[in-house]
């Protein structure tokens, strides 16, 4: 257990200082200046703004003051598209949104999801099986930017308590989390069709059928643990891009989560908040997927004892 | 001897007459009906995006003029699905669209063939620390936030074959029209495809490992063959098909990313129209035209759903054991 969670920190640390390391560069060489705005600066103006940000220096340099200012400080710098904020404060204040939101959709995915692939799986080939299957397939194909327009227009409209859009309200959270939650609901399916179908055809289920134990039973004491492990190992990873916020259903929706500032720090160059964004994420990710790991040993006595 | 042989190769042929990969995996395929449906609406639309259309478009239809007067027309008034928001024929705007869309997917599934095949091929080839790297670097890009990367990409590329086309055009006097519609997508096409050759790169790599420990590939290096010919002359034949059916299965995601990035504005752009952007658009006149939103958001659908059940069904049919999921 201590192993795998070392190894996944090591992992993580890796990774995401790999992911900074890359995206400082690319960033960066995005043609065009982070402070060309509607009007033209001046050269003073312009020389005076990059001396602000430390823009002025070698690039080397200016990599190694922000690894520097993150370790000594824990300061990820200014925003340069939005000024006078910081990329920390940007990211606490969106953070929340995006995390309530991806929680609640991942809970609807999963309570979707799982008993969708279960019953495609007991009813192999047949149609129940089918049925599901074209479900979940739906849920992949019919993608969020079309079905968020859907929900205004045939749930929010209808339905005058709802807003169709906006994120003032408790109720506001209905819409976005039943639009992203299809997604996650199909693959989960998928997965789950796949583990528990593997699992179904091993002899012990066969034994367990033999002895007369009821067809509910082996689905819960026997079947379920092993056959979720692939969907598990799904979870981790899109646990953390549904929480990094899935910005087309922020932009549908008006949700003010951490995927706009995505899309915003790259077009208008804040190198500071792509940086800052990227590497939160990547220590979402390793956190996601270290939790999966866990779920995976819990429920796996093979791997516990090991 | 040398008589001999032949009638007895051609006795065997006919005593056999055994049934290769390829034929037993069409006729599992052709028991699959949702698959071969699939497969027979695949065809339908590229046969309307690419052969359809540009002959409509030859014959005076367009689907770029505007007529200001006859915006909105319902389905049948004006064209074969009416008009758009500025009066411009949906039915062309649609598969136009289907164009830009299908070009950029399958466009990008081919470089990510090419460089998943030799990527991962070489890596499941050669083995041992060589290998080991490589896997560990895809690893590595595999944890990055792939939209994220994408747009970043983009910009980059943009940037640069923006310099290319403006040198085109004022040194070269191209035309301006044609060059910009590829600035815009060739950027779109390499950026997807530079990071999304991922995971066929590690589905080339399993089968390539598997092969090099087969006899015939030990034959054939007994035989004194170079390393280069064994691997593409002989491995890389036999993986076709997982390699059919991952392709498959990429151009439907391709066409989802193209369609997710244009949809937010960092994909497509005018002159250029995709289903994604066509969507984006209709969304703006949800509650009182739902066909400029439903049009688009039908075709595009229905493409997804047909390459998926095909390329699963594609999977079931060449490789029964890996198909469980």
């Amino acid at each position: 257990m201590l192993k795998v969670i070392l190894s996944r920190v090591i992992q993580t640390i890796v990774v995401v200082f790999f992911l900074i390391t890359f995206v400082f560069f690319a960033v960066r060489a995005i043609p065009g200046n982070p402070f060309a705005g509607e009007k033209a600066l001046a050269p003073e103006e312009q020389a005076a703004l990059e001396r602000q940000y430390g823009l002025d220096k070698p690039v080397p340099v200016q990599y190694y003051n922000y690894l520097k200012n993150i370790f000594t400080k824990g300061d990820f710098g200014d925003s340069s598209a939005m000024k006078g904020r910081q990329v920390s404060t940007l990211i606490a204040e969106s953070f929340p949104v995006s995390l309530k939101l991806g929680i609640v959709s991942l809970i609807l995915g999963l309570g979707i999801g799982i008993p969708l692939g279960i019953i495609a799986a007991l009813f192999h080939n047949k149609w129940q099986d089918y049925t599901a299957m074209v479900i979940a397939m739906a849920g992949i194909c019919i993608v969020a930017f079309v079905l968020g327009p859907i929900f205004q227009l045939s749930i929010a409209r209808p339905l005058s308590f709802l807003n169709v859009a906006g994120w003032s309200r408790t109720s506001d959270i209905i819409l976005p989390s039943i639009t992203l939650c299809f997604g996650v609901a199909a693959y989960l399916a998928r997965l789950t069709r796949g583990g528990m179908l593997d699992v179904l055809s091993q002899d012990y289920i066969r034994t367990a059928r033999a002895k007369g134990v009821p067809t509910m039973q082996i689905i819960t004491k026997h079947a379920l643990r092993p056959a979720l492990q692939p969907a598990i190992t799904y979870l981790g990873p899109a646990f953390a891009a549904i929480i990094t916020g899935s910005f087309v259903v922020e932009n549908i929706f008006l949700v003010p989560g951490m995927g706009q500032h995505f899309v915003l720090g790259i077009t208008s160059k804040d190198y500071n908040l792509v940086l800052g964004l990227v590497l939160f994420y990547g220590i979402l990710m390793g956190i996601a997927n270290l939790l999966s790991d866990l779920a995976l040993i819990f429920m796996d006595p093979k791997l516990r004892n090991t | 001897m040398s008589t001999a042989a032949p009638v007895i190769k051609s006795e065997s042929v006919v005593a056999e007459k055994g049934s290769s990969l390829w034929a037993d995996a069409y006729v599992r395929l052709k028991k699959n009906k949702l698959a071969m449906l699939g497969g027979i609406i695949v065809i339908l639309i590229l046969i309307l995006c690419f052969i359809v259309a540009p002959i409509l478009a030859a014959s005076g239809m367009s689907a770029n003029d505007q007529d200001l007067t006859n915006r909105f027309a319902g389905v049948g008034e004006e064209g074969l699905l009416g008009t758009d928001q500025l009066g411009r024929d949906l039915f062309m705007r649609v598969l136009e669209g289907g164009q830009i869309s299908l070009l950029v997917a399958i466009l990008a599934t081919c470089m990510t063939v090419t460089i998943g095949v030799i990527y991962g091929g070489i890596a499941g080839y050669v083995g041992g620390t060589i290998d080991n790297v490589m896997m560990r670097i895809v690893d590595g890009l595999l944890a990055m936030p792939f939209l994220i990367i994408v747009i970043l990409f983009r910009e980059i590329i943009t940037g640069h074959i923006d310099e290319i086309a403006k040198f085109l055009i004022d040194d070269w006097g191209w035309n301006d029209n044609t060059v910009l519609r590829f600035a815009n997508l060739i950027p779109l096409t390499i950026a997807i495809a530079a990071f999304g050759w991922l995971t066929m790169g590690r589905i080339v790599r399993s089968a390539a490992a598997s092969l090099s420990k087969q006899e015939f590939v030990e034959a054939a290096r007994s035989l004194g063959l170079s390393h280069r010919r064994i691997l593409f002359r002989h491995i890389v034949p036999n993986m076709l098909g997982p390699v059919i059916i991952y392709a498959t299965l990429t151009i439907p995601s391709f066409i989802l990313y193209e369609a997710t990035l244009s949809f937010i504005g960092l994909g497509i752009e005018p002159p250029n129209s995709s289903w994604g952007k066509l969507i984006q658009e209709g969304a703006n006149y949800l509650e009182t035209n739902l066909t400029v939103l439903a049009v688009p958001a039908v075709m595009f659908s229905l493409t997804l759903f047909a390459f998926n059940f095909l390329g699963d069904g594609l999977r079931d049919a060449l490789d029964p054991k890996a198909s469980k999921d």
